[in-house]
């Protein structure tokens, strides 16, 4: 197709430039990133580092997925933290099993619905299956209100979403009145921090091993995560779905005179990226063992959309791919990591994270701009 | 009489096709040339010389007997050349006044001084006799007062040569009638202008001398005395035709396929009725502003009609797009590459948009891509898509033609009855032209039904068994093969005689 394809030997510009549009550039930058930085910062390979790194990982790669789905139609999601914080909530308070006496007092929530012995589902069979299934329903409401207003009214995703954001984080504040719901049941704190497979790595004939010293390899928020990406990158890239997403995203009259659902379809996604956050809410609220009304507060929302954009997805629609927001959330991951192991602050923080979304942003035009080149 | 501007074998060629060649002709100061001609003629690539927007490839131009290069519009406007297009280049949130100055406000400690420019458009508006306050918004007045708003604009940036293209599609008869006088006083204070239209009566009204341009030359030119209506007509088309349309090799049935019956919707069509045939061609003609693309979005449930009834195989058609398409129609827009294609998408990816549904296997509808590969690779084979790799170039890196292809191809994967056809050889060369119309042909010689609509009525009068004919929303005659008359059918267009 191009005269480079077709030569044998090819220069070192060219390579350079495939590396750049490869998937997993934003990995090899990872990667490089660590060997550098590793010399001189010995704490960042230590397997208790590479266990918090992980940890760190798979919530925001939840969200990330979700907000994918919304970039890829040339959307925005702004109202995904406030969606964390109302489904942590909601879970919570129906499977508590006690609540804090001070707070009995407080209404609206506290010594109605959560009593001394705890939420309506405390000690209930199968109470955490049931207030996960109610933070899911949750989810989907607003994920359809979100999606109804922009797909029907064709009302601007950011202007609903801002709208969503601030009503639902409001309605959870007042409902809670800022207070945690905590005393959660061991089966649902379980999911965030469980582990299916633990490592040691000391001596084999040490009596007593400290639990400290005991690594998790495969935990619960993992699998979850990585089943939902895996989930994720089949329905965007190989169903008829998917193509109607990215279908959307490239020029939302062509698909709608070609017959695409083009409502159904952005609707369908702002579900799916509410739920998205739901899950995630599940693993925090879990991690937390409480149900916060504070999560996805503040610069959240700026660590998903600066994971998705870093990875390569598009703020203009149809240009994403779930490996590339995997990507991205781990370089985002290990960004903050380190920045924190070198003991800065978190406006600091902040601001060398706001400067790198800036060259993301930066590096996105520049390859489209070698892609326009080579397909000319 | 001097000349004010004067073109000397003035040329402009698009990737070696020419657009205006050696074209050689004087504008005579303080009168007014009627510039007529097809779509495609040059026309615009003139003005766009003229305006600065495109430089000439050989050639020069000469503004009152000295070389003329303008190399933007800024350089035309300090000229003297002014120009009144058709779709108008105003601010609609701002106020005449402003409108006016937009390109120097004068200042006062910095600010804008309004008093200024108030008082100064004030004197404009009352040289037009235009009667609205320069403090007005011009999003507010009618499509009348913003031509002549526009007008106000070329005074007041005091123009000697003043262009109007197609100023009057938009109008209603008074504000047409209005115009018309403000151009004679112009014309009294001396102005130069060049009237551009398809309304030949006007032009023969209105101009002194006529220019007939035709595939980029000047074929016919002289005063108005000697060019009457039909020698205006004659001059515009006027070519052998053969060879450029492949013969057809079906014959279209008498059985009714698209049955289209007294659609009025208020503004847009009056008592459209008309019925597509199978097997048949139905060529859809009209002038801009005919109503020809607002049937064809009705047609496909894109837009409203407020009565009438649409019947496809005699089922009535309702819904919206998805409902039409599973009806059994297709629609090839006008705009390919807002409505037609997703131009940073791949060419499978386009093709196999419209009929990506049945590619789904299993409850999730995962794609079936090895099937989907096939047959899309048959797809380019068919329709002869020049391109190297299907599955990895995007279609914007494809040729006007080829993308027309793809547009007809994604919708032959579902294999409608009913095609419409809008414009489809807009912006393609003459071979990729003669390509598509041979895809329109096989079409029809399957037995299905084409609405194919153009303002090119040579290849309507090329391809089509039967030619209706539109004009302001109505229709205005439905003529047979046999009779096609290009000087009848433009009349009709022009509403010169009635059906």
């Amino acid at each position: 197709m191009t005269e480079t394809e077709t030569s044998p030997r090819r220069g070192l510009g060219a390579r350079a430039a495939d590396l750049f549009l490869s998937d997993y550039f934003v990995l090899y930058m990872s990667l490089a990133y660590v060997a550098v930085l590793a010399p001189f910062l010995p704490v960042l390979l230590t397997p208790g580092n590479v266990v918090n790194v992980m940890s760190n990982m798979w919530p925001l790669l939840i969200v990330a997925i979700g907000q994918t789905f919304v970039l890829a139609i040339g959307g925005i999601d702004l109202s995904q933290g406030s969606t964390i914080a109302l489904t942590s909530v909601v879970g919570a308070m129906l499977i508590a099993v006690s609540a804090n006496p001070a707070n009995l007092d407080l209404a609206p929530i506290w010594g109605t619905i959560l009593t001394e012995n705890g939420g309506p589902l405390a000690g209930v069979p199968g109470n955490v299956a049931m207030g996960i299934a109610a933070m899911l329903v949750v989810a989907v409401l607003v994920g359809l209100i979100n999606g109804a207003a922009i797909a029907i009214f064709q009302m601007p995703p950011f202007m609903v979403t801002l709208v969503t954001l601030i009503t639902i984080s409001a309605f959870t504040i007042w409902m809670t009145q800022s207070e945690n719901v905590a005393n959660l049941p061991e089966g649902f704190i379980a999911l965030g921090k469980g582990d299916i497979v633990s490592v040691y790595f000391g001596a084999k004939d040490e009596s007593k091993i400290a639990r400290k010293v005991i690594y998790s390899a495969i935990t619960y928020p993992m699998v979850i995560a990585v089943s939902v990406a895996i989930i994720a990158h089949v329905l965007l890239s190989r169903t008829v779905f998917g193509r109607y997403v990215m279908a959307i995203g490239i020029n939302r009259k062509a698909a709608e005179i070609s017959g695409v659902p083009v409502r159904r379809v952005i609707i369908l996604v702002f579900v799916i990226s509410a739920v998205c956050a739901a899950l995630a809410s599940i693993l925090y609220s879990a991690r937390l063992e409480a149900g916060r009304p504070s999560l996805g507060e503040g610069n959240f929302l700026l660590d998903v959309i600066g994971a998705a954009v870093i990875g390569g997805t598009s703020l203009f629609g149809g240009k994403a791919k779930i490996i590339w927001t995997f990507f991205g959330v781990l370089f985002f991951v290990l960004l903050s990591n380190t920045l924190n192991l070198m003991n800065l602050s978190s406006f600091q923080v902040d601001m060398v994270k706001g400067g790198v979304i800036l060259a993301a942003a930066l590096m996105d035009v520049l390859r489209t701009r070698l892609m326009r080149e080579r397909t000319r | 009489m001097t000349d004010i501007l004067t073109f000397d074998a003035l040329s402009k060629s698009w990737f070696s096709v020419p657009a205006v060649e050696g074209l050689t002709l004087s504008v005579r100061e303080g009168s007014v040339l009627g510039l007529i001609g097809q779509n495609g003629a040059g026309k615009s690539t003139l003005m766009n010389m003229i305006g600065g927007v495109v430089a000439p490839t050989s050639g020069q131009m000469l503004w009152r007997g000295s070389p003329y290069a303008p190399r933007g519009a800024a350089d035309a406007t300090r000229a003297g050349v002014a120009f009144i297009h058709q779709e108008l280049n105003l601010f609609t949130n701002l106020t005449v006044a402003e409108n006016l100055y937009i390109d120097g406000f004068p200042r006062r400690f910095g600010l804008i001084d309004h008093k200024a420019i108030t008082a100064r458009a004030q004197g404009i508006l009352k040289r037009l006799d235009l009667d609205v306050s320069p403090g007005t918004i011009v999003g507010q007045l009618s499509p009348g007062e913003r031509q002549l708003v526009e007008v106000a604009k070329a005074l007041h940036n005091d123009a000697s040569l003043i262009i109007l293209d197609e100023p009057t599609t938009s109008l209603t008869p008074r504000e047409t009638a209005r115009l018309f006088e403000v151009m004679g006083k112009l014309r009294a204070e001396g102005r130069t202008l060049i009237y551009i239209s398809h309304i030949l009566g006007d032009v023969a009204r209105l101009c002194d001398y006529i220019a007939v341009l035709r595939d980029g030359r000047l074929v016919d030119t002289g005063p108005v005395a000697d060019f009457a209506v039909p020698r205006m007509i004659r001059s515009m088309i006027g070519r052998d035709l053969a060879g450029m349309y492949p013969p057809r090799s079906g014959k279209p049935s008498d059985a009714a396929l698209l049955q289209v019956s007294r659609v009025s919707q208020p503004g847009v069509l009056e008592d459209v009725s008309l019925t597509v045939n199978r097997g048949e061609i139905l060529g859809l003609f009209g002038l801009m502003g005919s109503g020809r693309s607002e049937l064809a979005r009705i047609l496909f449930g894109l837009d409203p009609c407020a009565s009438g009834s649409l019947q496809l195989d005699a089922a009535t058609l309702r819904g919206g797009p998805r409902d039409r398409i599973a009806a059994g129609m297709a629609f090839v827009t006008e705009n390919r590459r807002e409505e037609g294609l997703m131009m940073d998408a791949t060419i499978e990816a386009n093709l196999s948009l419209v009929g990506i549904r049945s590619f789904g296997r299993g409850p999730l509808a995962l794609v079936d891509s090895a099937s989907l590969a096939r047959r899309s690779e048959v797809s380019r084979h068919d329709l002869g898509i020049k391109a190297g790799n299907i599955a990895m170039q995007p279609v914007k890196a494809l040729s006007g033609g080829n993308q027309q292809k793809v547009v007809i191809g994604k919708w032959l994967l579902k294999d409608p009855k009913l095609f419409i056809l809008d414009e489809p050889t807009r912006g393609v060369d003459i071979g990729a032209k003669y390509e598509i119309y041979s895809l329109a042909d096989q079409i029809a010689a399957a037995g299905n039904g084409i609405l194919f609509i153009s303002s090119e009525l040579d290849e309507l009068m090329g391809m089509a068994d039967r030619i209706v004919v539109m004009s302001r929303g109505e229709v205005m005659g439905d003529i047979a093969r046999p009779d096609f008359d290009s000087e009848r059918i433009l009349r009709m267009a022009f509403r010169e005689v009635a059906a």
